[in-house]
């Protein structure tokens, strides 16, 4: 069945099988391939994007339940040529080894900086637990989201 | 923080040598544009999916493929019996064993390959799975390693002329037993303890998986795929197929994590070659996550029964360890020939007494096969978890202090280079310096005090503390080989005209920062910016040979090889400087980047200028090649021995056994920091893993050989509400054999922290009279064992 779908801004439209999931409609039908997938079973989170505004297991939804929706992926991160602050945040603070968790905890914690701009270490700890990372221990990880944090309020009140 | 001496710094930031710099690998990473395997796609491409076994044994009387042959959009459909045609269906393991690649006559574990579909996507090659009926007889299972030798236990490898047990090997011994039992006689303390080291699984967030394009017109096969030592795999894949080594070109594009896991070859790699082979188009391969975790390289399953001996003051005699080794249904494991149990014999730790003995059985089971894997330093993790145990058990025992009764054992400085009582050399160390930093930055005395206060109240804190060795940076050549290929690393250097460099490495980063630290080494060396210079890695037609990432060895045999070829280029480098000076090169001294004239500073040449001249017209001397380019081969004349001190503190709830980690301080002695902030990040990971292996994660099977850790819902991964903010200190001993006194430490951290995480949490719940409990402690297993109940943790309990 034909599927609409706003990504990263521009429109997409194509006809897929109804059972096909987000994560291969972006990754296969697409081609946009920083969107990773993990696990199946939506406990890694490696496929997080955003639907309408919030983080979303992509491998637990289906491509036909974002029509019309509004999609952001890892790619979409980049503004202008620019970093988001979190992608500088990850590369300053060595927030990533292998980058395969990496695009979705990013998608993860962009968003929990963007519901509160003071939130603080613990909440962040909180807000990323359904990200999983094998290679960081996740200490840089809070630290590259504290970064965005502090980075996205300072260009704020700039 | 760092011991690091100060370097000068590039246009860009970056130091010019060893240094804090971020990654260059980073820039494609936080925009999504990594290329992971599953990222390859190909005109034409076809997608393969494995039907597996449910049974862990049976008996295959038939397997109906009709069905799944109908299914529009099936190309076709592989069995045993076809890959029997071709002599395929069975393939070398690394360990000399052979392995299935789609089972014949039966299934031997749940989850082995049966059957192969090759279809025009994904979603059709599954659904093609289920039609395909398999005719199965289930079998008696040995799901129990201590039942894998009961007289009338069935055989699982049968396959094997006139085997008639389940013995992978009867007895592999290091050490002097004699002389252990002589110490162990004149002993005033004797502890032993059963200890398992359960089956976890290294589970990279990125599965295993490969494309392969077989070109039907040039005979010319390139593999895409997911590994940790693509040249180890060309030759393998050479030897197995038959296929000419020159015309196989394997690819490891960026791979999503690797932790050993992707060491061995899988049935699902030579699979696609064969689909491609057969299908005369590219054929992509990736197992999804309970695939990943059920069928491919676990790690440990051991079981150690473990004695230490000492006298009533605390002075260690003597350990013993006797093993019962859990393989699976194949010899998969990966390790050099000359060590089937890998390097555990460095067992008796860091501590010096003269008597040592360990012995080996390894047995057959229906599970999965392969046992080195997660980041293990070839069974070094089993090791150093049994002597830091035992030593806890040993201080339980005395009512001594652990840490006085470490403190009291370690080596010490001046016993360096130190032979092992099981024939290792250490290379350096200052123990007791390291673990006086990491009881001073963890505050061990008050932790103790408080603790004494705590448990007046009825609350329950422990202190754990792991004090670990690893021997790493594996061979020489002499000793060690896999496959009777030796383990040393190949690695070239170019310096173009301009002055910017390529560094071509056998070596594979799943992550490690390879692109970073290597650049660094050559900058270190040749004094060009490390932006200037790049590393060229995972692509076998465009690097040199070597053996591949694991146990550690990238630093320390790679991470040679690159100084050294870099010294190589600078003394040519010498040559050319002196031709352009019109001087003799002994006339010439060296600073950062640049030959200059001994006595006459302002007469130098900087090597950008040199690698023009070198290209360029300049007369040389005789005999003098231009061009600024070497090659060297590193066998390394022994392996480098980092260690560290592991202190972790857990507050325990006694009523529902819940465990929380309080405090995780990691002192770590690597020898020389390439990149300070790489080695850090390492250190954390391998944190991470072992208070995952601690206190969740497990492999356990039921007795009908059922897997019951099949997906991420039942195999626990730590997330970051597991992992404190982990708290690194570190001291700095340079190995005294390596070019730049590195040692490596990608594995250090997972090696290290079980034992201090275990030890912790036996030490909170010790007033209930606990010694031991074996991992993961969940709170089910430290709830049982504060009831004086503890139970085996690696089969279903009901």
């Amino acid at each position: 069945m034909q599927v609409s779908v706003n990504i990263n801004g521009v429109e997409h439209s194509r006809d897929v099988e109804p059972r096909t999931l987000l994560v291969h409609f972006i990754r296969d039908d697409l081609q946009m391939r920083g969107t990773h997938w993990g696990c199946d079973t939506s406990n890694c989170g490696a496929c997080t994007v955003w639907v309408d505004g919030a983080p979303v297991k992509s491998c637990t939804m289906l491509a036909v339940q974002a029509e019309g929706a509004e999609v952001t992926t890892v790619e979409g991160l980049v503004k202008d040529g620019a970093l988001d602050p979190i992608q500088e945040g990850f590369t300053e603070c060595h927030g990533l080894q292998c980058g395969y968790c990496t695009p979705g905890m990013m998608m993860t914690g962009r968003w929990l900086v963007d519901q509160n701009p003071n939130i603080t270490r613990e909440e962040i700890r909180e807000g990323i637990s359904g990200n999983i990372c094998r290679c960081t221990g996740y200490k840089n990880i809070l630290d590259a989201i504290e970064y965005a944090r502090d980075h996205a309020n300072s260009e704020v009140s700039a | 923080m760092t011991a690091v001496e100060e370097v000068p710094t590039s246009a860009a930031g970056n130091p010019i040598g060893f240094g804090r710099m971020v990654r260059k690998e980073d820039v494609r990473f936080v925009r999504g544009e990594g290329n992971y395997v599953d990222d390859v796609n190909l005109p034409g491409m076809l997608h393969g999916a494995i039907l597996r076994s449910p049974f862990a044994h049976a008996k295959i009387n038939s397997i109906d493929t009709s069905a799944a042959l109908e299914l529009p959009g099936v190309v076709a459909v592989v069995t045993g019996k076809d890959l029997e045609g071709l002599g395929l269906a069975w393939m070398p393991t690394l360990s000399y064993d052979t392995q299935a690649v789609l089972a014949t006559d039966k299934v031997r574990f749940q989850g082995q390959e049966v059957a192969f579909v090759i279809a025009e996507s994904r979603y059709i090659a599954r659904d093609a799975l289920e039609l395909i009926d398999v005719d199965y007889d289930p079998l008696p299972v040995v799901a129990d390693a201590k039942k894998a030798l009961d007289p009338g236990a069935p055989i699982i490898r049968d396959d094997k002329e006139g085997k008639t047990d389940n013995i992978v090997y009867e007895k592999w011994e290091a050490g002097d037993e004699a002389v252990t039992d002589a110490a162990f006689a004149g002993a005033d303390v004797v502890v032993t303890q059963e200890i398992l080291y359960p089956r976890v699984h290294p589970s990279p967030m990125e599965t295993c998986g490969s494309v392969a394009h077989m070109d039907p017109v040039t005979g010319k096969l390139i593999l895409w795929t997911t590994t940790q030592a693509p040249h180890a795999h060309r030759t393998v894949y050479a030897l197995v197929a038959g296929l000419p080594e020159h015309k196989i070109q394997v690819i490891s594009p960026d791979v999503g994590g690797g932790f050993g896991n992707k060491v061995p070859i899988y049935p699902g790699y030579v699979l696609s070659i064969v689909g491609s082979i057969v299908a005369k188009r590219p054929v992509k391969w990736m197992e999804d996550r309970s695939e990943n975790l059920m069928s491919t390289g676990f790690a440990r399953d051991y079981h150690m029964t473990t004695s230490i001996a000492s006298t009533k003051e605390g002075k260690i005699l003597g350990v013993k360890v006797d093993v019962l080794a859990d393989h699976g249904a194949f010899n998969g494991v990966a390790q050099p020939t000359n060590y089937p149990a890998g390097f555990f014999s460095i067992f008796s730790g860091s501590y010096d007494y003269p008597a040592a003995y360990c012995k080996v059985k390894a047995v057959y089971t229906n599970k999965a096969p392969g046992g080195v894997a997660y980041a293990c330093s070839f069974r070094i993790t089993e090791a150093v978890y049994a002597i830091e145990r035992i030593v806890d058990c040993l201080a339980q025992e005395l009512k001594m202090d652990p840490a006085e009764l470490r403190l009291k054992n370690l080596l010490r400085p001046e016993q360096f280079p130190y032979k092992s009582p099981t024939g290792w050399e250490y290379d350096s160390g200052e123990y007791e310096k390291t673990m006086k930093v990491a009881m001073e930055m963890v505050g061990y005395d008050e932790l103790r005090k408080e603790q004494a206060e705590k448990r007046a109240k009825g609350e329950y804190m422990g202190i754990g503390i792991s004090f670990f060795t690893e021997g790493v940076g594996a061979g020489p050549r002499k000793h060690m080989d896999i496959l009777g290929l030796g383990m040393a690393d190949g690695c070239d250097l170019r310096v173009h005209p301009t002055g910017k460099a390529q560094v071509r490495l056998s070596v594979q980063t799943q992550g490690q920062g390879h692109e970073t630290t290597f650049a660094q080494i050559v900058s270190h060396e040749l004094g060009i910016p490390p932006e200037d210079i790049e590393v060229i890695h995972g692509d076998t037609d465009n690097t040199p040979f070597g053996l591949g990432t694991y146990g550690s060895r990238s630093t320390p045999v790679s991470g040679a090889a690159a100084a050294l070829v870099a010294r190589k280029v600078r003394d040519r480098a010498r040559i050319v400087a002196a031709a352009a000076l019109e001087c003799a090169p002994d006339d010439l001294e060296w600073e950062l980047g640049r030959w200059f004239v001994k006595g006459d500073p302002e007469r130098g040449k900087t090597i950008q200028e040199i690698a023009m001249a070198a290209h360029g017209s300049l007369e040389l001397p005789e005999g003098v090649e231009g061009h600024l380019d070497a090659q060297v081969v590193y066998n390394p004349p022994d392996l480098t021995y980092p260690y560290g001190c592991y202190i972790c503190v857990v507050d325990v709830d006694p009523g529902t056994g819940q465990v929380k980690v309080r405090r995780f301080v990691a002192v770590d002695d690597c020898g020389t920091r390439i990149n300070p902030m790489i080695v850090e990040g390492q250190v954390h990971g391998g944190l991470a893993d072992g208070v995952g292996m601690a206190l969740m994660e497990l492999i356990a099977f039921d007795e009908d050989g059922n897997n019951l850790g099949g997906s991420f819902m039942d195999y626990l991964l730590p997330t970051s509400m597991e992992c404190p903010d982990w708290e690194l200190g570190e001291t700095v001993t340079p190995s005294p054999h390596h070019p730049i006194g590195a040692k490596g430490v990608g594995e250090s951290a997972t090696v290290g922290s079980p034992a201090a995480v275990v030890n912790a949490v036996i030490d909170a719940i010790a007033p209930f009279g606990v010694r031991h409990a074996d991992m993961p402690l969940t709170p089910a297993n430290v709830w049982r064992a504060i009831q004086g109940n503890p139970i085996r943790t690696d089969m279903a309990v009901e």
